[in-house]
């Protein structure tokens, strides 16, 4: 790996740190990224399930994950994480991201004061599978023009003014986060900018040090020279002079310690980070910049005289032709004002010529011509999916099949009873279909989520009826009036006969039908019912489209299928309540000889 | 600073809660009070449990995180002659002690308040041994030698033997390499015997966070029956969030002869500990010319760094450092905090008040500078009685407002104030100020 980030690196984002992910987008936004640099944000105890970000002046969402193996399987192209974890979790969850084997490049991880035993230990598990970790107690790294991790570089227009927004030649690494940004500014007046920086963390235990970076800045063509800023403490300096004299980095560095200030203080001044603290002589600041310089590497006598030697270094490596002119690229400027926007639509979109489903111009989807029914426009506005034929035209068959059954069952006696009091259509459907819940209509909801769950766990039909009698409930989708074997519903057997013709397969209706003939070896009506078939047709539609188990589950939950229901239905209930307009009915009233009055004088307590 | 030194006798306790669960075929019997009068010592005495108090010779020294205690004569363990030592001269000893100040061979002047008082254990030379541990470079080296007490530290590199201990080094392989390594010099019956304990002493180190423990000496009696004499421990105290349970109510005393931290200094640390941002004050010389107000742990100290090359150290009056997004709260508190400090010492040449920090990441720099305005309302006065030069530089969100805000404020109270933003050279503000 020769660079740290490209422009298409994504990122998944370990805690929903809403700025600095907006910070990320913003940089995406200026530097004109084709996607977004975070591709997930895992946030294990929000039930949300995106978060809206700016981009330029419009949204966009980002998935909200509840792990990182959650989120890797939905982001497999996504091989950085950025960990924001506090310094409680954050080893665990480094932990479990090393475990994912192959899919993670690098680790960065903001958390300061890990304890350094696990620090150790997360830092050697990231080396042994080739994981570069960043941190633990750093800003991050930043490839400029390409990739930048949440704060690093600050604002946008510091970004700007430091030249942080395109590729520059220096590879630039620090310990502090709070000097990188003033060395990137610094090397944007006095050169002309950085070409990948990365602050290694301040704690004792960090992942990667000064020379695991520096030597993939070595071979990074877009960085001509490095600018290393070490501190006082450790010995990780003498590897890069090393380094240097056995030739493995060839490109010129400019290095400066900082803390030659703790030589003036025996001890007990803890003068910055954690790592800063010098146990021996070699480890303080003032012996470092000596054998650094005597190494070759470009030191200046003070920090302040810091800027001089880049310019120094700078101006002779562009001479030598070394480093060329930048075209400063076009950026793209973010709107000084942006409102949130209140709601979200994924489904249709009327801002065009013409109002699309999911993408499709009504004109496209609605004559007879484009061969496309109301199955079609319900796989596109609910689903935003365009299911093959079998399914629409299954679904299309469930709304005739659910259309109506008679006056007489409870929602559509409702209906009528409201229509004869004088109300008009809307109010009269709907108090129809206010009936439509666990006792009426419910039954497919119910079939298909418990025959799911029986099939799921691999409960035999005995186990299956077992189960459901200790929870108490009857199994939904089975049991008829008067229906049997023998004397079966023919609207069952349509269902039944269209799914074996069409559909690839029914692993779900064939589990049921070896419970439906435990069922009636008990009792005679206890057949798969029309519920029950189309509840378990319905997962069957959706295993083979190829829907994960948990959207199914999730489909299940929210209700979709008696959406299904309330459609079929809500053109049965018209019926009636037209019915009732037509013979124009009087105010219904209830026959009290039909009523059993039992009413017993309150007693006072 | 994540490494903090603990008393001997908190030490001890830790070994006392978990050696059962370490070590095994050994016995401790954890004979120890940590005491700070003599009379407390007398009234522990007369408590259950510690009868042993004045049933046995004792030993008495001060537990204050120094070692040498020997050689600086501060261990109690003879009136006339070896392990003579009872209850009530142990109380004496300490209360002499503690009457007068201390200086020790080191230079290291303060009084004593602290002693642990502990059995009187019999044993011969051959019986004390060496062992220590610590974490190396990126390693943990676990120490052992046949010889304890003072001598091991005079030919260390003959008597020691080192053992490298990488952090993924598996139980077996680590005892394999300790077992290689015990040290020629122990008696070859008690090999074995010492090499199972120093297993156990590494684990202990390791699992209980330890980032420096060292017994010396430590002391195999009869049935494995062990005396830990001296000792000296310093914990993670990173890791305190997940070791509470096991290290108990420990304390990280300040080292003995560090002058215990002015009010000024406690009331920062204490305002950096309630907070989410960070606050760091240590006045080096009060009487300094040259105040720093500094944002941010690296830019600290490359201003400090700056300031000893222009002025030289002595000038320089305090380190610190806040960052982090502190509150306008907060940066008031803490600039008055270092306005006061400032205006108590006259110097002639006036007094140089650098406001210095790097380009921030995400601190909000107009909402900090707020706080250090509205201190500059409460002590322009004193600030200007002091000849108070005033340099400002700093960038990040928000700056020009920051900036233009503390230039306002300050030609508006009379201050000489200087502000630059971050196309000044982050340290080149000590330039001006100084270089006059």
């Amino acid at each position: 790996m020769s660079k740290l980030y490209t422009k298409d690196t994504q990122a998944i984002f370990w805690n929903n740190n809403k700025t600095a992910i907006q910070r990320m987008l913003d940089y995406d936004y200026t530097i004109g990224r084709e996607k977004p640099s975070v591709a997930g944000i895992v946030a294990p105890t929000s039930s949300n399930k995106f978060e809206k970000f700016f981009y330029g002046a419009d949204e966009i969402m980002i998935p909200l994950y509840k792990s990182t193996p959650e989120a890797v399987k939905e982001q497999p192209q996504a091989d950085v994480l950025l960990n924001f974890a506090s310094f409680r979790t954050a080893y665990d969850v480094v932990m479990e991201a090393i475990s994912i084997k192959g899919q993670f490049k690098s680790i960065m991880v903001t958390a300061e004061g890990i304890p350094e035993r696990l620090a150790r230990k997360m830092n050697q598990a990231a080396r042994d599978a080739g994981v570069t970790v960043i941190g633990p107690a750093t800003v991050g790294a930043i490839a400029p023009g390409a990739f930048k991790i949440a704060n690093i570089g600050g604002t946008i227009e510091n970004i700007i003014n430091s030249k942080l927004h395109r590729t520059g030649s220096c590879g630039l690494v620090t310990r502090s986060g709070g000097l990188f940004n003033e060395l990137s500014n610094i090397i944007a007046i006095n050169a002309d900018g950085i070409a990948e920086g990365v602050a290694i963390g301040g704690d004792r235990f960090v992942g990667s040090v000064f020379i695991d970076n520096m030597l993939r800045m070595e071979s990074n063509p877009d960085v001509k020279y490095m600018l290393l800023l070490g501190e006082v403490g450790g010995t990780e300096e003498y590897k890069v002079i090393d380094a240097i004299k056995s030739g493995k980095i060839k490109k010129p560095v400019i290095a400066w310690c900082i803390g030659t200030i703790a030589k003036h203080f025996s001890s007990g001044v803890q003068f910055g980070h954690a790592g800063a603290s010098a146990n021996a002589e070699r480890e303080t600041a003032e012996y470092k910049n000596r054998a650094m310089r005597e190494a070759g590497i470009y030191v200046p006598n003070s920090f302040n005289d810091l800027p001089a030697t880049i310019a120094e270094v700078y101006t002779k490596l562009k001479e030598e032709g070394v480093i060329g002119e930048i075209e400063e690229p076009q950026i793209n400027s973010i709107p000084k004002v942006r409102r949130p926007k209140q709601f979200i639509c994924t489904i249709s979109d009327d801002r065009g010529e013409e109002a699309t489903y999911a993408g499709f111009p009504i004109s496209s989807v609605a004559t007879p011509d484009t061969g496309k029914g109301i199955g079609d426009v319900i796989s596109l506005l609910w689903f935003k999916k365009q299911y093959p034929k079998w399914a629409t035209e299954f679904i299309e068959t469930v709304i005739k099949t659910v259309a109506d059954h008679g006056p007489a069952v409870s929602g559509a006696h409702n209906a009528k009873v409201t229509a004869r009091a004088g109300k008009s259509v809307v109010e009269a459907l709907v108090t129809g279909l206010l009936t439509i819940g666990p006792r009426f209509g419910g039954a497919i909801d119910g079939a298909a989520k418990y025959f799911k769950y029986a099939d799921d766990n691999g409960l035999t039909p005995a186990e299956f009826l077992a189960y459901m009698k200790k929870q108490g409930i009857p199994i939904p989708g089975i049991g008829h009036r008067i229906k049997s074997l023998k004397n079966p519903d023919l609207r069952v057997t349509g269902l039944m006969n269209f799914a074996k013709e069409y559909f690839p397969s029914t692993p779900l209706l064939d589990y049921a039908r070896t419970v439906e003939a435990l069922t009636t070896s008990k009792k005679e009506n206890l057949i798969l019912n029309v519920d029950g078939t189309i509840g378990i047709l319905m997962v069957d539609m959706w295993r083979a489209l190829g829907y994960a188990e948990s959207e199914i589950d999730e489909f299940i939950e929210s209700g979709t299928l008696n959406a299904f229901f309330i459609v079929g239905r809500s053109i049965g209930f018209i019926g009636h309540i037209l019915d009732e307009k037509r013979l124009a009915m009087p105010m219904y009233r209830h026959p009290m000889d039909d009523i059993l009055y039992d009413v017993q004088k309150a007693e006072e307590i | 600073m994540a490494q903090k030194a603990i008393r001997e006798y908190d030490g001890k306790a830790i070994f006392a809660r978990h050696w059962n669960e370490y070590f095994d075929g050994f016995h401790y019997g954890f004979k120890s009070v940590l005491v700070t009068s003599g009379d407390e010592l007398r009234e522990k005495a007369k408590e259950h449990g510690f009868e042993w108090l004045t049933q046995e010779n004792l030993v008495a020294k001060p537990d204050m995180l120094f070692g040498k205690r020997g050689k600086n004569d501060l261990v109690l363990f003879k009136v006339n002659k070896p392990g003579d030592v009872k209850l009530e001269d142990a109380a004496k000893w300490i209360d002499e002690k503690q009457s007068h100040e201390v200086t020790l061979l080191s230079g290291q002047t303060g009084h004593l308040s602290h002693f642990i008082v502990e059995p009187f254990t019999p044993h011969t030379q051959e019986q004390e041994y060496y062992i220590s541990a610590t974490t190396v470079g990126e390693d943990d080296v676990l120490y052992m030698s046949a010889e304890g007490g003072m001598e091991v530290e005079e030919g260390w590199d003959e008597k020691v033997n080192e053992v490298h201990i990488p952090i993924n080094m598996v139980d077996a392989n680590i005892k394999k390499a300790i077992k290689a390594n015990i040290p020629q010099d122990i008696p070859a019956k008690n090999r074995n015997a010492f090499a199972s304990f120093a297993m156990q002493f590494f684990k202990f180190y390791r699992d209980m966070n330890f980032a420096y423990l060292e017994i010396n000496p430590i002391v195999m009696l009869n049935n494995g029956e062990m005396a830990i004499l001296d000792l000296v421990a310093r914990l993670d105290d990173t890791a305190g969030f997940m070791m509470r349970d096991a290290w108990g109510d420990i304390e990280f005393p300040t080292p003995f002869g560090m002058e215990d931290q002015s009010p000024a200094e406690k009331a920062i640390a204490e305002a950096d500990s309630k907070s989410g941002a960070s606050l760091k004050l240590t006045v080096l010389n009060p009487q300094g010319r040259i105040w720093t107000m500094v944002a941010g742990g690296g830019a600290s100290v490359v201003y400090a760094d700056t300031i000893a090359d222009y002025a030289g150290v002595k000038d320089l009056a305090n380190y610190g450092e806040y960052s982090g997004g502190p509150t306008t709260g907060e940066t008031k508190f803490y600039a008055e905090t270092i306005f006061d400090l400032m205006t108590r010492y006259k110097d002639p040449r006036g007094k140089v008040l650098i406001i210095g920090g790097a380009i921030a990441n995400f601190t909000d720099v107009a909402k900090t500078f707020t706080g250090i305005i509205q201190a500059f309302e409460n002590y322009a006065d004193k600030l200007k009685e002091h000849n108070t030069t005033i340099y400002v530089r700093r960038g990040g969100p928000n700056y020009e407002k920051g900036l233009r805000d503390i230039k306002e404020a300050g030609d508006r109270l009379g201050l000489d104030i200087h502000v630059y933003g971050p196309e000044t050279h982050v340290t080149d503000i000590v330039r001006m100020a100084l270089e006059k």
